[in-house]
């Protein structure tokens, strides 16, 4: 008579296997641990770590996941996501710049550097070029004062720099960005 | 068992001493003084936020201010609600909520009922000594029912705890922190594209215009001003008993006749009554209720009127779908019927007729624009929907004197209906209706009696057995979206078998809507006070009405017989019922 009456209009298996995809088996098995705990809701932050610790960051499709597979809604999953610094709600660069702006720095000229930077990258602190190439962050303290101003990409470590000296070492690694890309295909035909 | 009787305690209040029971907080008690000590994150229904400072007093011994709509009494207090320093901080305290609050009094949407505002009149603030940095975040206008303007928002919270703790939605929460937080939905998406079921709560209990309904009121303005177009309007049974709240009459006044006058000076060709569709409504689901009591199910059937219950229903319930009644809504009923019988009845090409229904609701504005509800022609059936707010501002801005117009007559035929109409605007309503109705057409006898207060959930939530005839029918009624989902709880765990639930998504039902004015002096919104009020009035409509019951509608009749053909044929089927579908994002219950 219709169809209502016998199709199933329950979602549930749809929604819950999509959010599996986003987030993986080892990430389900974790919140399953957690919801199997006394208070899920107080498992969330942990859950946030775990998710930020595979992807990078946690983007909009990994929070919606995680509030269907904890049963926590959506807004307060995001809401928590945004509310601390040390979550990050987008990708992060291939390549994280660290400015450091602690008191050393500062006195030799960081604040030069960190415009030199942003005009350089287009971008404020805080965010990543539109290729994924860089995340501009600042960083207090790096106890490398006797190198100030300082500033670190990745694991290495550039000291005494001087603004023009930035687009060059941009450009180092936007090199090595390149050469990389252009291995990675000769070394799977190997 | 003997409850056991508080603890007393004595405190003293501005020197007044005063004995009150153990666990009472500063401000109730101070409100037994007859001192309504400022507040503004406070709300009596919701939990305690203790976020803005407002209600701060003095409490002797303790160097401290301290939020007394938080703080409970304790032997010996002594407490100041009035120094001349509390005097100061709480001015100070909206001074500062003020820094960054857009300066537009005057063109916004809340000038006159704005509790910050009337906060700051009260208070003392005459200047803003400190000009603090605005709030630049984006408006969200794109759903047809909720405007979110996060820039007006002062972060009390009411909002996002009325949308959890009420309505079991959730969908509110704040994002960032510091000066760039924002209340909105998760990611601050799109209002349609989150989990918002669009009832309106959020505006009801916002003191600022943060969040708002989206206006209708210049598209109504111009279909009255274009002499090429039939405007008629259709009123909800709910708009009667609060519309005269706006023009400074008692709430509970009954206001039909002077709102049928007003509409037709504001130009209105035709003035119906979403009564009639209620009647239809009643009808056509009687008839399906028989129709899947005879077939074995599916049961329990639900009712389909509240277009906030249908987005949870399809966002937070959807294996409960095939339980909704396929009636649309009473609203729905009514434009389709003055787009097809009325229309053809009048030798008025459809598409020439412009419907406006004003509704205590935010949420039919969105029912309006739902793709089930368009013509064939690709037009909606409804043309506009108005809240009670909206046309209140209306007939203020007309310059008609509402509180001195006679009394009109809504407009034959869609305009004639039965008690049992009138009493869809509050809790328990269509079930007491419906279970009118139900006797006639169980038992083939009148009903042997009209009134069922079981049925009537003021509390929220109401689980009974009615008798009909040979038959015990279980039924259970609930308003707040929260109160429903223990029931729809019930009936997805199977834990228990009912046979009809009334489920209306605001408290108190539409009397409670999200289009209704906001509260007059000396009620809160959602006041039980006032919603007691509202209620008696439709009841006092029903009370006075020679027929009561659906299935006596004259009107009725005659539009079966010249139109429809009989309860759930294939044209009304056609016509009046409608099915729903699974939405995302899905909602966490």
């Amino acid at each position: 008579m219709n169809c209502q009456h016998a199709c199933s209009t329950d979602n549930w298996a749809e929604v819950k296997a999509a959010a599996e995809r986003v987030l993986g088996e080892d990430l389900v098995a974790f919140i399953e641990q957690c919801r199997a705990e006394q208070d899920p809701h107080s498992q969330l932050i942990a859950v946030l770590h775990r998710v930020q610790g595979k992807f990078g960051y946690l983007g909009q499709s990994q929070l919606d996941a995680v509030a269907q597979l904890l049963q926590v809604p959506a807004a307060k999953v995001s809401g928590v996501a945004s509310f601390y610094h040390y979550f990050r709600l987008q990708p992060r660069g291939k390549f994280i710049i660290n400015l450091c702006l602690g008191t050393a720095c500062y006195v030799k000229g960081a604040d030069r550097l960190a415009e030199k930077l942003s005009d350089e990258l287009g971008i404020h602190f805080g965010e990543t070029t539109g290729d994924g190439m860089f995340t501009l962050e600042g960083a207090r303290c790096l106890g490398a004062c006797s190198l100030a101003p300082v500033l670190v990409v990745n694991d290495d470590m550039h000291g005494s720099v001087t603004p023009d000296q930035i687009p060059i070492i941009l450009d180092q690694y936007i090199k090595k960005a390149r050469q990389q890309s252009d291995e990675k295909p000769a070394q799977q035909q190997t | 068992m003997i409850r056991k009787r508080k603890k007393q305690i004595n405190i003293t209040i501005d020197g007044t001493p005063l004995t009150v029971p153990e666990g009472t907080t500063v401000m109730q008690a101070a409100e037994k003084l007859g001192i309504r000590i400022p507040r503004l994150c406070y709300h009596p229904d919701l939990s305690l936020a203790g976020s803005c400072r407002v209600c701060i007093v003095e409490v002797e011994g303790t160097g401290a201010y301290t939020a007394s709509c938080s703080a409970p009494v304790w032997e010996g207090m002594s407490v100041k609600t009035n120094s001349p320093a509390i005097r100061e901080a709480r001015r100070d305290i909206v001074e500062l909520l003020l820094d960054n609050h857009p300066m537009d009094c005057q063109t916004c949407d809340r000038d006159g009922n704005c509790e910050l505002q009337n906060l700051a009149y009260s208070l003392g603030v005459r200047e803003r000594l400190f000009a603090g940095a605005r709030k630049e975040f984006p408006i969200d206008d794109s759903s047809s029912a909720v405007v979110r303007n996060p820039n007006k928002c002062i972060l009390c919270g009411r909002c996002v705890r009325v949308c959890s703790e009420i309505q079991g939605v959730y969908n509110l929460s704040q994002h960032g922190r510091g000066f760039t937080t924002q209340v909105g939905p998760a990611h601050l998406v799109k209002m349609d594209d989150s989990v918002c079921i669009q009832c309106g709560q959020c505006i009801n209990v916002c003191p600022t215009a943060a969040f708002l309904e989206k206006s209708s009121v210049e598209e109504v303005w111009r279909a009255l001003a274009d002499p090429e177009m039939h405007v008629v309007v259709q009123t909800a049974p709910s708009i009667r008993a609060a519309i005269g709240e706006g023009f400074d009459l008692p709430p509970g006044t009954p206001c039909t006749g002077k709102m049928v006058t007003a509409l037709r000076l504001l130009g209105f060709d035709a003035v119906f009554d979403t009564d009639l569709g209620a009647d239809l409504t009643i009808v056509e689901e009687a008839h399906e209720f028989l129709t899947r009591l005879q077939n074995g199910g599916p049961l329990p059937m639900i009712t389909s009127c509240s277009p906030g219950w249908i987005s949870f229903m399809e966002k937070f319930y959807p294996e409960l779908i095939p339980h909704a009644s396929t009636c649309k809504s009473p609203m729905s009923m009514l434009s389709t019927l003055a787009k097809t019988y009325y229309a053809e009845q009048k030798g008025i090409p459809p598409e020439k007729v412009f419907m406006v229904a004003v509704m205590p609701c935010v949420a039919k504005k969105y029912e309006a624009r739902r793709p089930e509800h368009m013509m064939e022609n690709g037009l909606p059936y409804t043309d506009a929907v108005l809240t009670t707010r909206e046309l209140i501002w209306m007939i203020k801005c007309y310059g008609i004197e509402f509180t001195s117009l006679p009394d009109g007559d809504f407009d034959a035929p869609l305009g004639l209906a039965t008690g049992a109409g009138d009493i869809f605007g509050t809790t328990g309503g269509v079930m007491e209706a419906t279970l009118r109705a139900a006797y006639h057409i169980l038992t083939d006898r009148p009903p042997e009696r009209l009134e069922f207060t079981e049925v009537r959930a003021v509390e929220g939530l109401r689980e009974t057995y009615v008798a009909i005839g040979e038959r015990n029918i279980h039924v259970a009624v609930a308003n707040g979206l929260n109160n429903a989902k223990q029931v729809l709880d019930k009936v997805t765990s199977g834990r228990e078998n009912f046979h009809v639930i009334e489920v209306m998504a605001c408290p108190g039902g539409c009397i409670g809507g999200g289009g209704q004015p906001y509260p007059p002096p000396h009620y809160h919104i959602l006041d039980p006070q006032l919603l007691k009020k509202r209620a008696a009035a439709l009841y006092a409509i029903d009370g006075s009405k020679k027929l009561r019951e659906s299935y006596e509608n004259p009107a009725l009749e005659e539009i079966y017989e010249k139109f429809l053909g009989s309860p759930g044929s294939e044209r009304a089927h056609q016509l009046l019922h409608t099915h729903y579908s699974p939405k995302l994002p899905r909602g966490i219950r």
